[in-house]
């Protein structure tokens, strides 16, 4: 049997995370530096043994060229595995009834979800699943997670102690989180498919439309932030009835404002380009058979144009989801609370309360709505047959 | 698509920057109307002009070093020997794209410690991404009539890469680093809330101590820096195309 290169890559760095670095640290609070535990040492003398036999395996069918489906069920096994047992870690290591002890997994325990997280997508990429079942593997992805999480198998570890130090407020900045990505989306597309609609009918306005909307999009989300918070304030203090309806200099509206306008750019953008690829013949045959303007533009160019826009949308929500974590900066709230809070305490498992939920969230959006586009696009049943 | 300003608002622009940085006292007027309680209105916590340099600095180091391994690693997957790592790269890249700066940055602190190094980390880590992006782009989508008039006239291998592959593909794989400058400008901002010193500093100063001054004028240098620098770069991938276009004519 041959040896697969990239196999050989993933067991290099299962071998070094095994032998070489800590599977978990124990520390007995929740500031102090921790002591590595080697995975042998982290872990109850049943489930040692039993995750290196899994960890083993699943090398051993990524080493050797081995049919897809088994290197991806072996790279799920081994996941899977690893991330029930670092729960049993955090058993194994604190002393019953210490309620003050930390344990959260360590550098080898990373590399190792980092190994066979490559595993799987090599053999997912190979695979090409269709839309509907990438779907489904994310589905069952959030459902193992969510049967983890419910059945408590994680609750001694640290970035739960803190989840269940601030459970309310993580619901509340959660859903700040999802307002503000999905609210300057939803702002986006009202007002930029209109404005790319316009843009492809007046050649004049699209060269400056575009290039301002990409000075816009150039400016450092920080910077922006701040730089709306002066006229912000200024319409606050100025206009009536506009503090009223939430306008303020600091807090949700200027990180509204700034996470709507870097929307604009791929809203608009795709449109233009979604509108422009339209075939000729398409716009003919619509105006041959006496469609008036706006018939043409919601029966011919709108259902042609959808998926380049779709792109659009998934560009952006992807990006609103990394860049409302800066909101907590300005008092806009969102998981950035928690990133921010957690780097200013030094408590790095509260670093990655927020930092977790928002990759997880921002890496859902983009499977969902990268099968939305290919299911939209026309020329899907003929590329992937 | 590219960033095109008229040249006298760039170099007004560009004057107003260097002034700013050089003698900010002389802007104080400006700014005065936006603080309260006396508080001071140009920033003096440390100099702003070497803030900015020390910014520069970052994102130079990060990106230069991004480049050299983004090529490099692009070089590799789309040859014979690491052909069998293209798709799985192809993966790699989105799946990356979709991680936020933020979390990169921060998660990088556990790994390194505070200040100057998760920065450097975390711009390298995330530069990366546009520029492999682009250059596998540029390096898979050559015209083929131009690699099999290479491989006719007897080239080797690397000379076909060197000559032929990388000069056609530079074009897009400016594109890429510009991304990354783009990027790495903004990740380098929020650096300074893990200890670098970075322009971010004036900005988180200022929102700390509730002076809408210091805010405002980190931004606007951010800004300022950001829309020159990707307009800079785009100028120069005009000028490398226009030239390239002229000596495949020639």
């Amino acid at each position: 049997m041959r040896l697969d290169k990239l196999g050989v890559v993933i067991a290099l760095i299962a071998g070094y995370a095994v032998a070489a670095a800590p599977f978990a640290t124990f520390r007995a609070n929740r500031i102090v530096a921790g002591e590595p535990q080697t995975l042998l040492a982290a872990l109850p003398s049943w489930a040692g043994p039993t995750l290196l036999a899994v960890i083993a395996a699943a090398v051993l069918v990524g080493l050797f060229r081995t049919p897809s489906t088994l290197r991806l069920a072996a790279s799920f096994a081994a996941l899977a595995a690893l991330l029930l047992l670092i729960g049993t870690a955090a058993d194994h290591l604190t002393p019953p009834g210490n309620t003050y002890a930390r344990v959260s997994p360590a550098s080898g325990f990373w590399l190792l979800l980092f190994a066979f997280a490559l595993l799987a997508a090599d053999a997912l990429t190979r695979l090409r699943p269709t839309p509907p079942l990438r779907i489904l593997v994310l589905v069952l992805a959030g459902a193992f997670l969510g049967f983890v999480l419910f059945t408590g198998s994680w609750d001694r570890l640290s970035i739960l102690k803190e989840y269940s130090a601030r459970a309310d407020s993580f619901w509340a900045e959660a859903s700040k989180h999802v307002t503000l990505a999905l609210g300057s989306l939803a702002a986006a597309v009202i007002v930029g498919i209109p404005l790319g609609v316009l843009c492809h009918r007046v050649q004049k306005l699209r060269a400056a439309v575009l290039n301002v909307l990409n000075i816009v999009q150039t400016i450092p989300s920080i910077a922006l932030f701040g730089i709306l918070i002066a006229p912000l304030g200024w319409i606050a203090a100025h206009v009536p009835g506009a503090a009223d309806i939430g306008i303020k200099g600091i807090g949700m509206a200027p990180a509204f404002v700034a996470l709507f306008l870097y929307s604009l750019l791929p809203v608009v953008a795709n449109t233009v380009v979604g509108l422009a690829g339209v075939p000729v013949q398409a716009n003919d045959a619509a105006r041959g058979v006496g469609m008036t303007e706006r018939q043409r533009l919601f029966r011919v160019e709108f259902p042609l144009a959808f998926p380049v826009i779709l792109t659009g949308v998934r560009i952006v929500l992807v990006q609103n989801i990394g860049l409302a974590t800066i909101a907590a900066l300005i008092g806009g709230g969102g998981f950035g609370v928690f990133v921010f809070q957690g780097i200013g305490q030094t408590a790095m498992d509260l670093v990655l309360l927020g930092a977790v939920p928002t990759v997880l969230l921002a890496f859902a959006a983009a499977i969902i709505l990268d099968a939305a586009v290919e299911l939209s696009s026309p020329f899907h049943a003929r590329t992937s047959a | 698509m590219k960033l095109r300003l008229p040249a006298i608002v760039r170099i007004g622009i560009l004057v107003l920057l260097v002034v700013f940085l050089a003698r900010p006292e002389w802007f104080e007027p400006v700014f005065r109307p936006l603080t309260q309680n006396n508080a001071p209105v140009i920033y003096n916590q440390g100099s702003l002009l070497n803030l900015t340099l020390l910014h520069l600095r970052t994102v130079a180091i990060a990106t230069a070093g991004a480049t050299i391994v983004a090529i490099a690693l692009a070089i590799l997957v789309t040859r014979p020997f690491g052909a069998e790592f293209l798709p799985l790269s192809r993966s790699l890249v989105n799946i990356g794209q979709t991680f936020p700066p933020v979390a990169v940055l921060a998660l990088a602190v556990p790994a390194v410690g505070f200040g100057e190094k998760p920065t450097l980390i975390a711009l390298f880590l995330y530069g990366l991404l546009p520029i492999f992006e682009n250059a596998l782009t540029g390096l898979t989508t050559l015209p083929p009539t131009v690699t099999d008039a290479a491989r006719g006239v007897g080239m080797t291998g690397w000379q076909r890469l060197v000559k032929v592959e990388l000069p056609l593909a530079m074009p897009v794989i400016l594109a890429g680093i510009r991304l990354s400058v783009t990027i790495n400008l903004a990740t380098a901002t929020i650096g300074s809330t893990v200890a670098a010193k970075t322009l971010g500093e004036v900005i988180i100063a200022g929102l700390q101590s509730n002076n809408l001054s210091f805010v405002l004028q980190g931004g606007l240098i951010v800004g300022v820096l950001a829309v020159m620098i990707y307009d800079g770069l785009s100028a120069m991938e005009r000028f490398i195309s226009r030239r390239m276009g002229l000596l495949q004519q020639g």
